[in-house]
């Protein structure tokens, strides 16, 4: 089976979820003894094609096409490289840009589409593992059919590494500048003011758990008993609870704590890639399915609204009526 | 100026739940709107409220039972609902993207919007692909991952902010027409007032089948089977604290004292 991965750079630098991909990839075209192609897409071109180079990538294709992400640019050269390669299977990345792409590639090449995968298998048959329901369950979906393209979830593979002599061969995709009706006019970063959550030691989080916005007060309550700093997960930040420099999470912070205590927060994957690396994880969840479990190294299964006000008052502290 | 949203209706799954062959058994799911569907409402209301003509319409794939999520929508102020439900989409459990993409397209051919919001993912498949593939099938243009939305009706382009992992944005300029997905967070969605609740009661939803849309259930067909669902085994080790809250508090004070988070 013949694997075709597409690669992802942002503002000079190729993402880790490149050489997760020639993981994943490799892993897929291993099961038939056949071929890895990868590809990228504008920017350093021929800079990134080497260092993609790395073990069990056979082809490194080069689009010199623009600096940066463009969608219309990047639907147009996968489906053009497609063509020419006529891959088994086409693996791009579960990323915002892969949303942004992905899906109008697998529309206009007519192949089946499976988004976000952990896991994928093929023994003729193309198996992908996914997650439902906040991570709750998980399925299997086959597809029947020859060719089909597959997101990845950013962190489940390793990253290939190594170097592996790989072809390196330019590609013109002739892109028709008329179809490109998009235009990316520049780059902002959020957050900043008053405290950097990532340089914290102790982080108190707050997650949906909380309820209302005047709960608030007690978990920020704990965090000074603490001496601890305040982050939350995404929808506290969307709720205007608080700012958005305290969210954790792939779209907010990654932090690395000594130790995190998540209250109330189920630990969705987006929340997971930015708190992972915290050394001690602590979780008060009342369920105790939650997939925050999965990380917890020590877990209270229980109310918040019980525990942490007993959790103030353990240090003699008093907490706040909500 | 016509903005069409696609509305879904999500299923949560409870605490404790059981599974019956390939789905979660029925009665551990609650019915809810997806959650970024609300805010894509609220992305479309409040482009009705600058005061030009602008007329606001909801289309959802799903069973009567989604009404109750649709007159959500009404009741926030979108003006009129379209349902599209049929036997041969009953117990496919879960539509594949292509299917959904044709049946929202099919509308869209018939509503002539000049803008589609639609969640960035439903909550519960999270495939996270139903607004692209949209716009690929229509020929519109589109931005996923929207947080940020500038664009006054009458405009020819918007101006978004896409909102990319590790507290970055995308400036993107969309020609219109566009589809757009819209992220949490990038406004506040209102609730229903009363009134509203009461007005949602006169409002259209248009039930359609595949029929009134010139499909078949030909659009069902789908190379795709789910042949699995169960739940992960759990990779957990952590040391869960036991006993009434006040001893759970106490055994995971000591916990930060002996990790030094504080002192004595
Ligand atoms: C593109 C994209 C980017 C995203 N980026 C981020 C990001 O950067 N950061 C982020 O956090 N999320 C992000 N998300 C959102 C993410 O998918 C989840 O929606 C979010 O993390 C859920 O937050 P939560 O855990 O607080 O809420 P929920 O998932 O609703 O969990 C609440 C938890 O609280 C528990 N609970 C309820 N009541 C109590 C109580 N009384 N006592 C104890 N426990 C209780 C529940 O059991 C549940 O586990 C992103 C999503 C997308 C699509």
């Amino acid at each position: 089976m013949t694997v075709l991965a597409i690669a992802e750079h942002r503002r000079g630098d190729l993402r880790d979820v490149s050489f997760e991909l020639a993981t994943a990839g490799r892993e897929l075209a291993d099961a038939t003894d056949g071929d890895l192609h990868l590809a990228v897409i504008g920017g350093a071109v021929e800079e990134f094609a080497d260092r993609l180079d790395r073990e069990g990538v056979d082809v490194v294709h080069t689009i010199d096409e623009g600096e940066e992400f463009n969608h219309d640019v990047y639907t147009q050269a996968v489906a053009a490289l497609y063509d020419e390669v006529e891959p088994d299977t086409l693996l791009m990345p579960n990323s915002v840009n892969g949303l942004d792409y992905a899906p109008a590639v697998a529309n206009r090449l007519s192949l089946p589409l499976v988004t976000d995968a952990i896991d994928i298998e093929s023994d003729g048959v193309l198996s992908v593992t996914r997650e439902k329901y906040g991570s709750k369950v998980e399925t299997v979906v086959e597809v029947d059919a020859n060719r089909a393209a597959v997101t990845v979830r950013p962190g489940e593979w390793p990253p290939a590494e190594g170097t592996n002599g790989a072809e390196i061969q330019e590609f013109d995709a002739e892109i028709d500048e008329s179809t490109v009706h998009s235009t990316v006019t520049g780059f902002q970063e959020v957050g900043g003011g008053d405290v950097d959550i990532s340089e914290a030691d102790v982080l108190v989080s707050v997650g949906r758990g909380i309820e209302e916005e005047e709960n608030i007060a007690l978990v920020e309550a704990l965090a000074d008993t603490l001496d601890a700093t305040l982050s939350s997960s995404r929808p506290i930040v969307d709720n205007g609870w608080l700012p958005k420099n305290r969210q954790v999470g792939q779209s907010g912070k990654v932090v690395t704590p000594d130790v995190y205590i998540a209250i109330g927060i189920s630990g969705a994957v987006q929340h997971v890639a930015g708190m992972k690396g915290a050394e001690t994880i602590v979780a008060i969840n009342t369920d105790p399915n939650a997939p925050i479990y999965d990380l917890a190294d020590y877990g209270v299964v229980d109310d918040l609204f019980d525990v942490v006000p007993a959790l103030i008052e353990a240090f003699g502290g008093e907490p706040p009526e909500v | 100026m016509k903005i069409l949203i696609a509305v879904t209706e999500v299923a949560e799954v409870e605490d404790d739940f059981e599974i019956d062959g390939l789905a979660v058994a029925d009665q551990y799911l609650d019915y809810d709107l997806n959650e970024w569907d609300d805010y894509a409402i609220e992305a479309g209301v409040q482009l009705q409220e600058v005061g030009e003509e602008v007329e606001v319409v909801s289309v959802t794939v799903g069973p009567e039972r989604s009404e109750e999520t649709i007159r959500m929508g009404l009741a926030k102020g979108v003006d009129r609902a379209i349902r599209v439900w049929d036997d041969a989409l009953e117990g496919e459990g879960q539509l594949g993207v292509e299917t959904k993409a044709d049946i929202l397209a099919a509308v869209a051919e018939d509503e002539d919007p000049d803008l589609v919001l639609t969640g960035v993912q439903s909550n519960d498949d999270a495939f996270g692909a139903t607004g692209v593939s949209l716009a690929d099938e229509i020929g519109f243009e589109w931005a996923a991952v929207v947080n940020d939305l500038d664009l006054e009706p009458g405009d020819d382009v918007a101006s978004v902010h896409r909102e990319l992992e590790g507290g970055v944005e995308e400036l993107t300029d969309v020609e219109l027409p566009a589809v757009l997905t819209i992220q949490t967070g990038i406004n506040e969605p209102r609730y229903a007032s009363l009134r509203g609740i009461r007005q949602a009661q006169s409002k259209e939803i248009a039930p359609k089948d595949l029929a009134d849309i010139g499909l078949d259930a030909s659009v069902t067909e789908s190379p795709i089977t789910l042949t699995q669902l169960y739940e992960p085994e759990t990779e957990s080790d952590a040391t869960v604290f036991e006993g009434s809250p006040d001893e759970e508090a106490d055994q995971l004070a000591d916990l930060l004292r002996d990790k030094g988070v504080v002192e004595g």
